[in-house]
């Protein structure tokens, strides 16, 4: 008895790391985000009658403020668990990083809480890209003219 | 047709992102900042502005874009003032990402708390 409620509570845990159920699930999320970001667009571009070039900052910006407020209400964290590179891929992991690192600290105080620990996580994203945009935008400058 | 090829090209590099993550120690601080060095990287040779023109909106949604548009922003600003234009034009198109994100992080942070 106590044998196949050990090999039950095993198996429970083990299928959450099942990987393919994972490559599948944040193949899905990713993919609805990615539609639903082009939905947007359109929305915007529709109604603020501008090129869907620039549509696309209000697309992101709105991806923005739903991942913040969605971590700041709470659940955002149970979706991120479940989908994991599903929403961590998509700009909203990079809002949601900054969310949660603010509020987790917000206890600490207003400069050493919020202000200094806001980019903890989105800190090296930004770090190495700028690093390696300035490196490879001085080598298309040099060898392609821009 | 593009809300297709974006549903495949996001969930595709989702999937990608997700295949490092369960099969190597890497953690996904590592897969963000990997993904934007590749997203900048593949700009050396135009190849995501091909992407981006096949795919549409979509493309601008994964972390990689974020890459594109921090040189592009400086290689648009290197044909008025040459080489220093990658100094100030690092930020031109990707500043309204990162303004809002951190203008709703701080508006959220002092309104809500953590709930554990």
């Amino acid at each position: 008895m106590d044998r196949i409620k050990y090999k039950h509570i095993v198996d429970k845990y083990k299928s959450d790391e099942n990987k393919i159920i994972n490559l599948v699930i944040s193949f899905l999320i990713g993919g609805l985000v990615g539609a639903i970001s082009v939905g947007l667009t359109d929305l915007y571009s529709y109604i603020l009658d501008i090129p869907s070039k620039d549509a696309t900052t209000f697309m992101i910006v709105t991806l923005i403020i739903i991942s913040c407020l969605f971590t700041a209400l709470g659940f955002f964290d149970k979706w991120v668990t479940f989908a994991k590179c599903g929403l961590i891929i998509p700009i909203t992991g990079f809002a949601h990083s900054m969310m949660s690192s603010s509020l987790e600290f917000k206890k600490e105080g207003f400069i050493y809480g919020i202000g200094s620990n806001m980019f903890k996580l989105a800190g090296s994203v930004i770090v190495y890209g700028v690093v390696s945009a300035s490196l490879f935008g001085t080598i298309r400058y040099v060898f392609f003219g821009g | 047709m593009t809300y297709l090829y974006s549903f495949i090209f996001v969930g595709l590099v989702s999937a990608l992102g997700q295949l490092i993550l369960d099969n190597t120690k890497l953690t996904p601080g590592h897969i963000t900042s990997i993904f934007v060095v590749v997203g900048a990287f593949l700009d050396i040779f135009n190849i995501y502005d091909h992407i981006i023109n096949f795919v549409g909106a979509g493309a601008m949604v994964p972390i990689t874009s974020f890459g594109h548009s921090l040189i592009h922003g400086a290689l648009a600003k290197t044909s008025e003032m040459g080489l220093s234009g990658i100094l100030m034009g690092m930020f031109d198109l990707t500043s309204a990402g990162i303004i809002s994100a951190i203008i709703f992080s701080f508006a959220f942070s002092l309104i809500f708390n953590s709930k554990d």
